[in-house]
């Protein structure tokens, strides 16, 4: 060691680098403990507040159902009861049955880019009909007194029963569900626009048209076995 | 949901910028854009770090998932940023002392730009896959490098007008970036 | 001037002199993001108060055995800590409120108000005095950020706190709302002080 390094050495008051990692490690015991215990003490209550919003959107959209069950549509086809996470792939989707056991509507999710950031819609389809019934918004970060006009201007809402058959092959709906200028719908699978919401309108109807185009034509094979409550 | 990586540009870019419609990195706006030949330094060493951050969040958020530890994301992903800066520090400091000269003062500045961490919550959020992560970084770096350049140009005018005393400073600056996000406003849903 | 006890003082620098908000213009990027309305406004000032004063108090009980070499290091990683456990408690206590802050929760680990205390203040005091600081900053921040929120929804919406208040008549200033809104609002806050500070030091 010459001259040269010892001035580079650390001075006196340095941290000696065993006592670093000491601390360190003490620090990162500390705050270890603490994330989990927050993890794990809020972990009841917010599963329980996000199946009471889940659920409540589910009744909203669904007014009449008495007993909602959460199906699952695995990648083989093959149709599950919701039994805790979904497997990948897997399309979730509500069952609502009224008092009698009779299937008055299936709920489901689905996503598009808004104004501000995603929307999640959560949109009620009605198998007797072939139609989407209505939608509730799940999450939005959409200017509030702007893009929020979606859940209340009742022009907006008149859209609703929104056509969505099935084509003729049934791999597809047979027209697709998009948003038009405001005062042009001249089809029912048409979704007339906001004027002045126009962005929102349209994140709402793609959203609803890519879940059901994806959902539905997966689903009509399994209606007969739903149609009762099992 | 898919975005195509264009529309992802786009939205990080122009309609929905970092800055002005998503306010993040206001720090740094406020801060170092009264010149214009800072400004342009400090974007690219922003983009350049958004970039690596980007990336790492991107598999370290996936190690998480699939280790169950996602409530660790957060702690993780600032601790990559903070050493990612470190390291980029670093490697200019030995490889390119010039660039470092001109960088050098607002990499340490740039742990602390949400504007970065943002670029890494964001992609996860919005559960973009890696080119859409990519797309996502540059744009965003991209619109955080025009925002500053805009106002630095607005600032450097300004400089040689006379203004009321009472809104010198802070007060001004916001009033011009409310008046620059007002036009942003004019790309909204171009991204699609 | 009254002498009034020196922990009101150390509170009052941060609620008033030294205010993050409206004389210091720091940690801006909440400030404007979630300050689309009140209630917004306050959840976020309190979540962040709350980050700010338990990591100071942590920063400060440990401040003999951090090393100063990685005492940056340290400190982001307790803030960090602090910021997913209030983002843990405002999931538990509304998802509305955790849909609408949004990612600008996990943000507040990034705001320099806090990185700043804990390097100004909390390593060189013992835990009371830190605490009371960061009690202090906290409470101007979530001050500023209500006064900022309030303008917003209320001409914005015409409505407080979600209750309207000018009636059906009412044609909402939605701009308000908007990210312009955000800076002309913080801008014309801003104006005032300087306008007040200006003419106390003037006269």
């Amino acid at each position: 060691m010459n001259e040269q390094t010892v001035h580079f050495m650390p001075r006196m008051d340095a941290t000696p680098p065993a006592r670093m990692v000491r601390v360190l490690a003490l620090v990162a015991a500390i705050c270890g403990s603490l994330v989990v215990a927050a993890h794990q003490g809020t972990l009841s209550a917010v599963q329980e507040n996000k199946r009471i919003a889940l659920e409540r959107a589910v009744r909203k959209v669904l007014p009449e159902a008495r007993e909602i069950i959460a199906y699952w549509l695995l990648p083989s086809g093959a149709l599950a009861k919701a039994n805790g996470a979904p497997p990948p792939g897997a399309l979730v989707f509500h069952a609502g049955y009224d008092a009698s056991g009779r299937l008055v509507g299936i709920a489901a999710e689905g996503a598009a880019k808004g104004y501000a950031d995603t929307v999640r819609v959560l949109y009620a389809y009605d198998p007797h009909a072939q139609a989407v019934r209505g939608f509730a918004v799940i999450a939005s970060r959409e200017t509030p007194g702007i893009g929020d006009k979606v859940t209340k201007d009742k022009d907006f809402l008149a859209n609703f029963p929104l056509s969505a058959q099935l084509s003729d092959d049934g791999t597809a709906l047979a027209h697709e569900i998009r948003a038009v200028k405001h005062g042009t719908k001249t089809h029912p699978w048409e979704v007339d626009a906001i004027a002045g919401a126009t962005i929102t309108s349209r994140a709402v109807a793609r959203a609803i048209n890519e879940a059901a185009q994806a959902l539905l034509p997966r689903l009509s094979p399994h209606l007969a076995t739903l149609a009762q409550k099992t | 949901m898919v975005e195509s990586p264009g529309s992802v540009f786009i939205n990080a870019f122009l309609a929905n910028n970092f800055v002005l419609a998503m306010f993040l990195g206001l720090c740094p706006f406020l801060g170092v854009s009264s010149k214009l030949e800072t400004a342009l330094p400090m974007g690219a060493a922003t983009t350049f770090v958004m970039f690596v951050a980007s990336t790492t969040a991107f598999g370290v958020n996936a190690l998480l998932t699939a280790f169950g530890l996602e409530f660790l994301r957060l702690i993780a992903y600032i601790v990559i940023i903070a050493s990612s800066v470190q390291l980029v520090e670093m490697v200019l400091k030995k490889h390119s002392p010039a660039l470092f000269r001109a960088l050098g003062i607002y990499l340490p500045l740039i742990t602390t730009n949400c504007a970065v961490l943002g670029v890494a919550l964001f992609q996860t959020a919005r559960e973009y896959d890696f080119v859409q992560a990519l797309m996502f970084a540059a744009g965003a770096g991209a619109g955080f490098t025009l925002a500053l350049l805009l106002m630095a140009s607005v600032r450097e005018r300004l400089a040689l007008s006379e203004v009321p005393a009472v809104v010198q400073g802070t007060a001004l600056s916001l009033m011009l970036a409310g008046i620059l996000s007002l036009s942003f406003m004019g790309f909204a849903g171009l991204g699609g | 001037m009254k002498t009034r006890p020196l922990a009101w003082e150390e509170f009052m620098e941060g609620v008033w002199r030294q205010n993050p908000v409206f004389v210091m213009a720091l940690g801006m990027c909440p400030v404007l993001a979630v300050s689309v309305s009140a209630i917004n406004a306050l959840s976020m000032g309190l979540a962040t108060t709350f980050v700010l004063v338990s990591s100071c108090a942590l920063i400060s009980l440990l401040r003999k055995w951090i090393p100063k070499e990685v005492r940056i290091a340290t400190y982001i990683v307790i803030i960090a800590t602090f910021v997913t456990v209030v983002d843990y408690l405002i999931q538990a206590i509304s998802l509305t409120l955790y849909e609408a802050l949004g990612a600008f929760i996990q943000l507040i680990v990034v705001n320099c108000i806090i990185l700043g205390r804990a390097e100004a203040h909390a390593s060189k005091n013992p835990p009371l005095a830190a605490i009371i600081n960061a009690l202090g900053m906290g409470v101007g921040f979530t001050l500023g950020l209500f006064a900022l929120g309030s303008v917003r929804e209320i001409l914005g919406a015409g409505a407080w706190f979600g209750i309207s208040l000018f009636g059906d008549g009412f044609q909402p200033w939605v701009v308000m709302l908007l990210p312009p809104g955000g800076f002309f609002v913080l801008g014309g806050w801003l104006l005032l002080f300087s306008f007040f500070a200006r003419r106390r030091a003037g006269a």
